[in-house]
Formats: C-alpha cells, structure tokens, sequence
C-alpha cells in the first residue's frame, strides 16, 4: 500500500506538469498580442507597453520565449504564488475566496445524494419490480436526461422566481439558505446516479451467495441486509461518491453561473469569457491538484472498503 | 444373487413424528417469465439421528432445492412451495412462522454449501463470520466468540487456527474455506448438516480430505448427515441410505450395499456403468444417452422414458409409483425388478 501511495505520487507530478505546460500552451501560445488584449478596446500608450512587456517578458518570442515564462510561472507556483490576474488581484486571494463557496456547494450537493440517493436506492433494490423501484427508475432517467443547462434554470424560475421558496440568486458572500437550492440542483445528478448504482449493487448483493449462508446461520433478514448485503453494495457507491465530490469540488460552471455564484467554476467561467490567462491557468493548475489528489485518496478507500484490493 | 424377500408392493406412507428428519411429498415450483418449471415433484426422505444419507442427482434434478426447501432459504417467489410437509422432530417446518423457523436453521439443521469462496463474505474475517453466529443467536462477547471460533476452525482442522483468525476468505485455499464454511455450520451445534456439494468445487486430493473430516465430525459430534452430489464415487464410503433423484423425484432409494451391488432403476445403472472402472480398461466406457428432461416440459409417464434403454409403452403413458424391493429399498420403475434382477446388462 505504501510502495502504491508513492508510485502514485510520483505520477501525480508528471501528471501536473503535464496538464499545466497544456493549459498554459493552450492559453498564450495562440494569442496574438496579449498587451492589447488587456487592455481590449483602448489604445495602449508606449511607456505601458514597455513596462507591461518587462512584467511579463515578453520580449523573448517564440518557443525559447514560451518555455522561458513556463519556468517562470511554474517557479512562482512552487513556491505558493500564483501570480495576479489581468486585473491586477492576487489569483491567491480569489480562489481563497471562491473555493469556501465553491466547498459548501459541493458539500450540500453530496448530502443530497447521499441522504435521498443512497437511501432510496438502498429501499428500490430490497423491493426490486416494486412501484416504489419503478418509479425511482423514472424520475432518475428524468434528471439524467434533462441536461443542467435546462435544469438550473428551470428550477431558478420555478422555485426562486414564481413561487419564491428560494433566493433565486445568491450574492457576494452567500448563505447556506442561498446555496441550497443550487445545492439540489447539482446534488440532483448525483444523486440519479448514486441511486442507480446503489440500486443495482443492492439487487445483485441479494442473490449473492453468501446472502445464502447468512440466512442459513439464522441471522434475521434485517441484520443481513444491513450488515452483509450493505457493506458489499456500498462499496462502489462510496468510490463513485468519492469521484463525484472531487468532481464538485472542482466547481460547477453552469450552476454557479445560473444562480450567480461566486464559487470556483463562476471565476473560471469569467476568466474563459475574459482572456485573462493567468487566472486560467491559475485556476486550472489548482483544480488539476484537488482532481488528483482526491482520486488518489478514492483509491486507497477502495483498497481499505474491499479486502480483496491490494495495490502492490 | 439376494432373491427379494417379498414380490414388489407400493410403498405405504410411514406415519409422522417417527424420524428425526422427513420430508413427506414435496412439491415444488418455480414460477418465472417463460413459465412455470416443476422442479420439485413429491419428493419423500427421511434422516435418522446420526446416520447418513446421500442424495444423489444430476444438476437440475432437484436435490439442492429439496435441501434449501429443508433450510428454509428458498427464494419465495420465484420458488412456491405447492405441497407436502418438511417434518423436523414432528413438527412440519413449513407450518411455522418464519421467526420460529429461524430459531431452526444454524441451530438444529445447519448447511455447507458448494463454493466456500462465494458462500463466504468477502468483506469480513472469517473469525468474526464463525463468531457472528454466536454473538447474535447466544449474546456471547466478542472476545468469547472469538475463542470459541478458535477451537471451532481447530476443529476442523485449520492449522495455525488463531493466526488465521483475522484472514479473509480469499486469503485460504480451497480446501481451508471449505474447512471454514464447515467450522461455521458447526458453532450452534446442530443436530443435522447438510453438504451441497461439498467437494464439487475441489481438487481431487482434498475432496477426500474434505469428506473424512465430514465423516469424522458427523460421528464424534454424533449429528446426522444429508450428502448432497452428483459424484457416485464420493459417497460409497461415507453413506448409510442413497436417494437418487431425477426431475424432482426420487427415483431409487436404497442402503449403498444393495444399491451398488444391484441397482433397480435403470437410471441408478446407467449412472453406475457410466464410473470409470480400473478393471474394464480399454473398453468404451457406457454413458446414458440424452439430456435431463426441461423441468418446464417433463415427459408423460416415467420421466425418464426418453433415455431410458428397457422403455416400454406403459413407461410413457403411467407414471411409476415406488415400488418397495424388500430392505426397505424401493424403487419408482414399472420393471424395478427386472432391472434389478439383470445384473449382466
């Protein structure tokens, strides 16, 4: 388990400058004249040029010029800075200010899917063909087919706008009632898929054969459901739950775009629409961290949930 | 050649409460989408205490479903219990309420099953899977029931018992989770084990190993056996009575001395010409021709009339009823003694 952990972490660090030498080619290889992009419409005067080419020197061109403001970049980085974005804030200070948000967001989202997802997969796979089952098959392929992009929305109108049970959008510094409803709404994918999952898992553990002996030593049917049948179902949906939440916590464009949330994927979404590559790149190089760290973490708790996973 | 005490009769029900375990005209079925399969149909047997019995069959013909009708782990629906009486000590198990009927099963009829891999959970030691029984049926304490779970896995001769003690299944050997599966069955102390297969999923070697230390504990523990196979070779040693069964009934039943010295059901014969004999080497070894019958198609009269080499029109249209040979041997073939007496065939 420990050669496991360290090999990993060792492809954790190609993996990072992998996908930031990607990023940040992506980001300012193509761009034309990054100056005047700051500066958009207006007319960039000579002295700012120079001082702004100094900054960020740009005076070495070509491939020698990009790897040469790579090193540079990956150099602050290493050293915990993360450089300022167009506009001259600290990247540092924006994510510290997005990502509690961002976090709360994430957590809401899992416990809905752990609180309704689980619980009603768990019930839908003991009564298999049941109108209970049936319906919960419907209404998840309802939300897996109804994209967020429609969703968000829909729930924004009905549940903020028309009939107003929740702050249609929250603000600067939101409360847990104002992310409650975008909560849901991104804990709602998740949840049609943990029930799913814990439905199936649930159904084929029933008819497991080992079901069969605990019967047989005369246990009563609620402590093998609960405590044989559980602990080998759940073990996939905690895995997938584990993704799921570093999925989340890498922050969800489209929700916090819709209710107006200043979380990670809002900051993202703006810096995108706004060229301001350092705040991409920033960004981006974070989230590429709390993604691999977490699947290395989802890794060892399938090795720790199922004995019969040994990583060596 | 033993000359039948007296001329083939139909067998006459013996009274309830006499054994220690009866079966009495089981029927089952299985009810699913394409129809409705009859697997079980009036099977009848009995157990001593202490004794033996081997229930012999081909995949499909019944006799693990029988044996989980017994333990009361038959899946309902799709299995549906039509009739005919499980009697446990006089009492007929099917009458009682499912939490009496738990009170049963582990404690006075226990079973091991036919892959100790997947009949084990993957997920917990095995010492807490000997253990949990205990704890939840007596209140014994944790570290009681994990003593206790020592001595049970010394038993059954796992070595190094209390080492092994915090393994999981996947960690042993085939034979050892067989052991384990064993040790389990044995904590309440029951009465009657039944094996299903207890040595199909082994090897040769320690199939043999298996079945002595079945034989050996069923004579110091004094608990009586049902040896479910399909494995005519594994039985010879161990069995008292054989039962052999063919869609859903029983066909032949007899003690293993006479059935193996002449059997009176033609599909008994077919199945003992079709073992591998050191002394007939060279020659093509004899098969029974054909499939087991589809349970959800049984043919008319004998149910095994289609395979069956001494077939005659009343085979197909009456269905035999046991026909008793004299040392309580009775067999379900309208020429049983013909058969029986037709030792060079």
């Amino acid at each position: 388990m420990f050669r496991f952990i360290v090999r990993r972490l060792l492809q954790m660090v190609v993996a990072f400058f992998g996908t930031t030498l990607i990023v940040y080619a992506l980001m300012f290889a193509g761009q034309g004249d990054p100056i005047q992009a700051l500066a958009g419409e207006r007319p960039v005067t000579a002295a700012q040029r120079a001082y702004l080419t100094e900054k960020y020197h740009l005076d070495a061109t070509g491939f020698g010029g990009f790897f040469y403001r790579y090193f540079d970049y990956l150099s602050n980085l290493l050293r915990g800075d993360l450089g300022e974005s167009l506009t001259g804030r600290p990247i540092g200070e924006i994510l510290a200010n997005a990502w509690p948000v961002t976090i709360k967001l994430a957590l809401i989202a899992i416990a809905v899917a752990v609180i309704f997802g689980v619980t009603a997969g768990v019930l839908a796979g003991i009564r298999r063909g049941s109108i209970f089952d049936n319906s919960t098959l419907l209404l998840t392929l309802l939300v897996l087919g109804i994209p967020t992009i429609v969703l968000a929305p829909l729930a924004q109108y009905l549940l903020g706008v028309k009939w107003q049970l929740f702050p249609a959008t929250s603000g600067a510094d939101p409360s847990f009632y104002a992310l409650l409803l975008p909560g849901i709404v991104l804990g709602s994918l998740s949840l049609a898929t943990a029930l799913r999952l814990t439905r199936t898992s649930v159904a084929e553990n029933l008819r497991a054969d080992y079901v069969r002996t605990a019967r047989s030593k005369g246990l009563p049917r609620r402590r093998v459901v609960t405590v044989h049948v559980l602990r080998n179902s759940l073990i996939p949906v905690i895995t997938f739950l584990g993704v799921e939440l570093g999925n989340l916590m890498s922050g969800a464009i489209i929700t916090e775009g819709v209710f107006n949330i200043p979380g990670v994927g809002f900051n993202l979404f703006r810096a995108i629409r706004t060229e301001d590559g350092p705040l991409v790149v920033g960004i981006v190089s974070v989230l590429v961290v709390v993604y691999l760290v977490s699947n290395l973490v989802v890794d060892v708790l399938y090795a720790v949930l199922d004995p019969r996973i040994r990583y060596e | 050649m033993p000359t039948p005490t007296s001329p083939p009769t139909p067998a006459s029900p013996t009274p309830p409460g006499e054994h220690l375990l009866e079966v009495r005209d089981l029927h089952i079925e299985f009810r699913t989408g394409e129809g409705v399969a009859k697997v079980i149909n009036g099977v009848s047997y009995h157990l001593d205490p202490g004794e033996t019995l081997a229930v012999l069959g081909e995949s499909g013909s019944g006799k693990s479903v029988t044996a989980q009708a017994i333990m009361g782990i038959l899946d309902t629906p799709p299995a549906h219990i039509r009739s005919g009486q499980i009697c446990y000590q006089g009492r007929d198990l099917l009458e009682l309420p499912e939490e009496q009927r738990r009170q049963v099963r582990g404690k006075e009829i226990a079973m091991i099953f036919q892959d100790a891999l997947s009949a084990l959970n993957p997920v917990f030691p095995v010492g807490w899977q000997i253990g949990e029984t205990l704890r939840q049926r007596l209140g014994m304490s944790r570290a009681d029931a994990r003593r206790r779970a020592v001595q049970l896995m010394e038993l059954v001769q796992i070595p190094g018992a209390a080492s092994r003690l915090d393994d999981y299944p996947h960690q042993f050997s085939g034979g050892m989770r067989q052991r384990v599966m064993i040790a389990m069955a044995l904590a309440m102390e029951p009465k009657v084990l039944i094996a299903d297969e207890p040595t199909t999923a082994l090897d040769v070697t320690v199939q043999a190993q298996i079945m002595d230390l079945l034989a050996d504990l069923r004579r110091d523990l004094n608990m009586a056996l049902i040896l479910i196979t399909h494995d005519l070779g594994v039985v010879a040693d161990v069995a008292d009575r054989i039962a052999v069964m063919y869609a859903g009934r029983i066909v032949e039943h007899a003690d293993v001395r006479s059935l193996y010295r002449a059997p009176a059901h033609p599909y008994t014969k077919g199945l003992l010409e079709s073992i591998p004999r050191l002394d007939q080497r060279g020659g093509k070894l004899s098969t029974i021709r054909g499939l087991p019958p589809n349970l959800m198609r049984i043919p008319s009269g004998c149910p095994f009339h289609p395979r069956c080499p001494y077939v005659q029109q009343v085979c197909v249209d009456v269905v035999p009823h046991d026909l008793v040979l004299g040392d309580g041997r009775t067999s379900a073939c309208h020429f049983a003694q013909e058969v029986h007496d037709d030792r060079a065939g």
